[in-house]
């Protein structure tokens, strides 16, 4: 179940004058994390994100786990803010507790998931309160793999490769490029990685530490954090004031 | 044993003139007649079982379930009007689900018993609601180890090694009395449960049953479940077979 807002429903008139309509203005983001991306590949989904929440331009907290596993079936990514992806986290596990409170064999798998957070999302924005938040959905159940996204406004899509934020600019050419639907596991870990290396050299709010998660038919994997080499050894960075008459 | 309360049992804030409360005692009644329920605490664990006394042949196996998951670590079985046991387990989940969501980690399974038994007491209070025509005996597994717990339509709940209510609740007792729990782990105390509901149906009076079961324990990861149907396929073949020695005899 979603929880309402708590003010009362105001009037409509109250609704032009008074403070309670402020309480479900669109909000601005305080601490927010930066792109997702997640490739199907032959056995499953691999999703990869950085660990950095941003204060503005802030790269304040560097530590916080953006991917996290929802039932058996299923992993979710966030970017945007963070504190709503908690409130996510926590209806996705009531969904998933009265899921199992039902003990029949059965359990919602990736689709499903993936379409209650549509509605949330869409529900929400249709209220002028978004959760200000772009989610990836990706899973593994019987053997289908699924992978989707959905954002604030409720825009939702499935896809073999999907992104949030600057990835759709410059991780999705990539994929384009280069995926295909028998990538191992290697492959795919090391394509997301170069997806990965081009966000961490030009998305201002990206944080050289990152985890890959994987899900398939057996269960899910979400690596400890490491980061990628970078290289700044460009001629073009040595001396850079050479020829600039007046600089230092 | 039956005694009649004329005049003084109508309603449920009367009391009679020796101290009892007649419609608390009818709704145990309610419970006395339903089939019997059997839980046990053993060394890992607690088991749940319920004789599913069968109106029709045309039920489902494995509907009408009478064993209800509260939470992820606790489970409620079910004797009496199977109507007020809904409203019964619908208010223990509430409860846990709002522990949680208040204190951030899963209700005490002593917590919960409390709060069902306040509820259940609730409804003794007031002459527009009647008491619930069904007990209820909660399993679960904290911190503090494996729990039994038993609520009466009374309100009273008390926490117990083992216990059933039902049909036939004496000679289940008398059975899970002779049991060394301390030293069963619930792989076991499956089977003795089943032995115990076999032992206690009544092929005269009622037709057929179907027994269902759960527990919650560490080989379950500490989750309230149904029990894994190759255990209770086991179980129930260990049970039929006691059940053929016992009448060879």
């Amino acid at each position: 179940m979603i929880v309402d807002s708590s003010s009362p429903a105001p009037t409509k008139n109250s609704l032009l004058l008074s403070s309670e309509a402020d309480l479900q203005r669109t909000q601005t983001p305080y601490v927010t994390g930066t792109s997702v991306i997640a490739i199907k590949y032959k056995d499953g989904i691999l999703i990869a994100a950085d660990m950095g929440g941003s204060y503005g331009s802030t790269l304040r907290y560097k530590n916080v786990e953006r991917i996290k596993p929802v039932g058996k079936h299923s992993l979710i990514g966030a970017s945007g803010e963070i504190s709503d992806f908690q409130e996510i986290l926590r209806y996705l596990d009531e969904l998933m507790l009265n899921d199992s409170m039902w003990d029949d064999g059965n359990s919602l798998g990736p689709k499903e998931v993936h379409n209650y957070l549509t509605r949330v999302m869409y529900n929400r924005r249709n209220k002028f309160n978004p959760l200000w938040n772009s989610l990836i959905l990706g899973g593994v159940k019987n053997g289908q793999k699924y992978l989707g996204t959905v954002n604030m406004i409720g825009v939702h899509y499935e896809d073999n490769h999907v992104a949030t934020g600057f990835g759709n600019h410059l991780a999705r050419p990539i994929l384009r490029e280069e995926w295909n639907e028998n990538l191992t596991f290697e492959e795919g870990v090391k394509l997301l990685e170069k997806c990965m290396r081009v966000l961490l050299y030009r998305d201002r709010s990206a944080v050289n530490k990152l985890q890959i998660a994987k899900i398939t038919d057996e269960g899910f994997t979400i690596s400890q954090p490491y980061s990628l080499k970078t290289q700044w050894k460009f001629k073009a960075f040595e001396n850079p004031t050479v020829g600039a008459e007046g600089s230092w | 044993m039956s005694s009649i309360g004329t005049g003084y049992d109508l309603s449920v804030t009367t009391f009679s003139p020796d101290g009892r409360v007649f419609q608390i005692e009818y709704a145990a009644k309610a419970v006395d007649n339903s089939g019997t329920v059997v839980g046990i605490k053993c060394k890992d664990g607690v088991v749940l079982g319920v004789e599913k006394l069968i109106a029709s042949k045309m039920m489902l196996p494995g509907s009408n379930r009478r064993i209800h998951a509260v939470h992820r670590h606790s489970g409620m079985a079910v004797a009496g009007l199977a109507a007020d046991g809904r409203q019964i387990v619908a208010r223990a989940k509430s409860e846990a689900t709002n522990y949680e969501s208040v204190y951030g980690e899963q209700i005490p399974v002593k917590e919960l018993a409390d709060r069902v038994a306040s509820y259940v007491h609730l409804c003794t209070l007031y002459w527009w609601l009647r008491p619930f025509g069904c007990g209820v005996i909660l399993g679960g597994y904290d911190r503090d180890g494996p729990q039994l717990y038993m609520v009466e339509p009374s309100g009273v709940s008390h926490r117990y090694f083992g216990t059933s209510i039902g049909k036939g609740r004496q000679a289940a007792k008398t059975e899970i009395e002779k049991l060394k729990l301390s030293e069963m782990t619930c792989r076991q105390g499956v089977i003795e449960v089943a032995k115990i509901i076999y032992g206690v149906h009544d092929e005269a009076k009622d037709k057929a049953f179907e027994l269902e079961m759960s527990w919650v324990c560490d080989e379950s990861n500490r989750q309230h479940q149904k029990v894994p149907d190759d255990l209770l396929e086991e179980a129930k073949a260990a049970a039929k077979a006691a059940l053929e020695e016992m009448d060879a005899d």
